[in-house]
This record gives structure tokens, sequence and C-alpha cells, in this order.
């Protein structure tokens, strides 16, 4: 049932409204704990009851296999709600960033076992010297990058020398 | 109504096809050089680096595929990404002759692309403040990706540089083989003055003393020499290649080439 069609009189912020709740289901396919909204990779919904949705999609990461999984289950998602028309729109500048991950997002990161981004900082000043990162298991901050690329395009690859467990680190970008 | 002469509308033309020549410059560059790196997978020396080496090969290949769809747009004669990556010979791909080299050991394929990741660091640096305001969006996320690329390349040429006498006989030699490729990265040609008078690109001759910095100071820190200067004219950029690319595209296009269209 289209949800969208029903009681005509809806306000253009309540059909944003239900577009937000829509996606803030659509799970990123490679850490299916967190939504496309908690990866901050939407980055509008705009519209009326008038006029189309607008919705502004930015990928992660130029090459990312998910971002094309991601745009269909989008779509699915807005067509589930009856939003057929809704225009997906490409965003690429700014650039994503890390730092739009949200509080929500990088908590479900650590319960994950991942652990979370540090704030922006990939100053060009930084480039051979990796940022210190806590283990998300035991908090140790004794850990060891062991490569600069993990099991995604987003992570990097670590292990804690306290709790000897090895963990992936949500790259900050 | 607004007239324009037939001399304005020859220059916009013109400028135009420079801009599509251009962008397949850095287009190509980068999908060539991802090309090159995905060869590694299954055969890097360790899990780690397979993944690190496919996790850079993903991302250029994801910066070729924004750009050759813009160049596409701007040529106006409805190729898209696949077509221009998969249906043009050698003599039509303008990427930097450095880019094409074979992978060799692993210690060249880490010059190649430490060398090339600072080329790009300084490129796309200098194309944020693009008059092309759609260049300068997808330099900027490139460069954010470039950084990354940097770091790993870097860091494996100051452990292999600084590490065993083997691994430091290697990569020196790996360095003096690829050297002689960079004189290209910073010769200028007609159209890349072009594209710097139009505001579209930064000027090579202002990137070159950057890079020579960075890369002097890697260098340094990996304990290695910088071969002397090597002026020879390679014109990788100018669609004139070594006889590696058409082997290359030979396998890359092999399955367009045969099934033209055929989808996943």
């Amino acid at each position: 049932m289209s949800v969208a069609n029903q009681p005509a009189a809806r306000s253009s912020q309540e059909h944003q409204r239900l577009a937000w709740d829509a996606l803030r289901t659509v799970m990123d396919p490679e850490i299916p704990i967190l939504s496309v909204v908690d990866l901050g990779i939407v980055r509008y919904v705009r519209g009326s009851r008038d006029q189309p949705l607008h919705v502004g999609i930015t990928p992660t990461y130029s090459g990312c296999p998910a971002t094309e999984m991601i745009r269909r289950a989008v779509r699915e998602a807005l067509d589930q709600l009856g939003y057929q028309d809704a225009v997906l729109e490409e965003v690429l500048s700014p650039p994503w960033t890390s730092d739009w991950v949200t509080d929500e997002g990088r908590r479900k990161l650590e319960s994950f076992g991942i652990a979370a981004p540090a704030r922006a900082l990939s100053s060009p000043r930084h480039l051979l010297h990796p940022p210190v990162v806590a283990c998300p298991r035991c908090g140790s901050r004794a850990t060891d990058r062991v490569s600069e690329f993990g099991s995604t395009p987003c992570k990097a690859h670590y292990r804690c020398t306290s709790c000897l467990e090895p963990f992936d680190y949500f790259k900050c970008i | 109504m607004s007239l324009v002469t037939p001399a304005e509308a020859a220059r916009d033309q013109s400028l135009q096809d420079a801009r599509f020549r251009y962008l397949l410059r850095l287009a190509d560059t980068s999908l060539v050089l991802g090309q090159r790196l995905g060869e590694w997978v299954g055969h890097a020396p360790a899990l780690e680096e397979d993944l690190g080496l496919a996790n850079l090969a993903l991302d250029l290949i994801g910066q070729a595929r924004l750009l050759l769809t813009y160049a596409g747009e701007t040529e106006g004669k409805g190729r898209d990404e696949d077509v221009l990556a998969f249906l043009r010979d050698a003599p039509d791909f303008a990427n930097l002759t450095l880019a094409e080299q074979p992978n060799g050991d692993f210690a060249h394929t880490i010059v190649r692309q430490w060398l090339l990741d600072a080329w790009q660091l300084e490129m796309y640096e200098g194309l944020l403040g693009s008059a092309d305001s759609r260049l300068a969006a997808i330099a900027a996320k490139a460069l954010k990706e470039t950084r990354y690329h940097y770091r790993f390349s870097g860091g494996w040429l100051v452990r292999l540089g600084d590490g065993t006498a083997e691994s430091q006989r290697r990569v020196q030699e790996a360095l003096e083989g690829l050297w002689r490729f960079t004189d290209e990265l910073f010769a200028a040609d007609e159209l890349d003055e072009q594209m710097a008078a139009a505001g579209i690109a930064p000027r090579l001759a202002e990137l070159q003393p950057r890079w020579s910095a960075r890369v002097d100071q890697t260098l340094h820190e990996a304990r290695l020499q910088r071969p002397a200067e090597q002026r020879f004219p390679w014109h990788g950029k100018r669609g004139v290649h070594t006889e590696h690319l058409g082997h290359m595209l030979a396998e890359m296009q092999h399955l367009q080439r045969t099934y033209p269209g055929a989808q996943w």
C-alpha cells in the first residue's frame, strides 16, 4: 500500500520525514548494521506534495562497489513508499567525509567491532603517519596497523597488541 | 537574442575538443594504472597487499569512470564510459607512459605507484581551483583517496628501501628503470598550456617543484638515491605508447571486442 498516496493533505515536511524514515531502513551491504543515513551518504531530501522528491546521494569512495547496490536499495525503499517518481541525484561536491558518519553510526560501528574513524585529519602533513586507533574490544591504544586497506575500501586492518584480536578500522577520509 | 559569430562558435568548439582530450589524459592514466594493479589480484606477496593493491585499483577505476563519463558528455558523440574504455585503440589512449609499464616485481609496482601517486596528489590539488566545477568536484573526491594511496606506496617504498640489502637493491633498481618516464609528468605541450590558460588545469611547471620536494623527502626516509635526470621524449599522453599498452588493452578489451555489448 502506498503511504505517500494516502491522505492527500500531507505537508512537504511530512513527505520528507517519511522518506528519511524509509532511508533509515536501507542498510549498507558491506556493514549491515549501518544505514545509509548513519553513513551520511544521504545529503538531502527535497520536494513537496506537488513536486517529486529529490534525494541526493554521495558515494563514499569513487570505486566503491557498494554504491550501485545502495542506489538500487534506496530506489526500492522509495518505490515501496509510493514515491516512484522520486529523483535520485548523485552529489559529488563536497566530497563525502567520514566526519558525516553520525554519532549513532559511530556507536553502532564500535558495537560491531569496527573502530570508528578519527575526526578528519587527513592533512597532507600526516601522509606517512597513521592515526592511533583504540581497540574496539578492550579499549587499549596499543594497536598496530596491519594494512592500510582491509576487507572493503572504507576500512583498514589493525590488530590489538593487548588483547591480541585483529579488528577493522573505519578509515578517516 | 545573443549573436554568436562563426569565429566564436569555432573557438567554443575547439575549447570543448581540447577539454575532451585533456579529460582523457587524466582518465586514461587512472584507468591504465588501475588495470595494471588488478593484474596483481591473487598474486601479491601477502593477502594484505593483495587487498591493498586491489583497493587502489578500485579507487583508480572509479576515478576513471567519473572522468570518462564526463569526457564522453563533453565530446557529445554519445560515447559513454564503457565505449571509451573498451572500444578505443592504443593510439587513442592518452595516459602517461609510466602508468602502462608492466608490473615487474613488487618493487617495480610500488615505485611506479609511488611516483604516480605523488603526481596525482599535486595534479588533483591543482585541479581543486579549476574553472571547470565538475572537474574540480571529481578532483576533490579523488584527492582524498590519493592521500591514502600515497601513504600505502610511500610506506612500502620506505620499508623496502630501508629494509634488507636485497629489498634495497631491488627497489633502487626499479627506481633506475622507471625514472626516465617521469620527464613526461611535467613536460607541458600545447594542450596542457591551453587548459592552464583557460583556468581549467594547473600549470605543470608549478606542480613540478612540489612533486620533486615530496619525492626527495620520501627517498631520503627510504635511504634511496634519486636517479640522474634522463630527458627522453615519451609521449603516452599524445597517444604514442610503449609496446606494453597494446598487450594490456588486448586483455582488458577482449570480452567487449569479442561480444560487443555483453553485460554481467
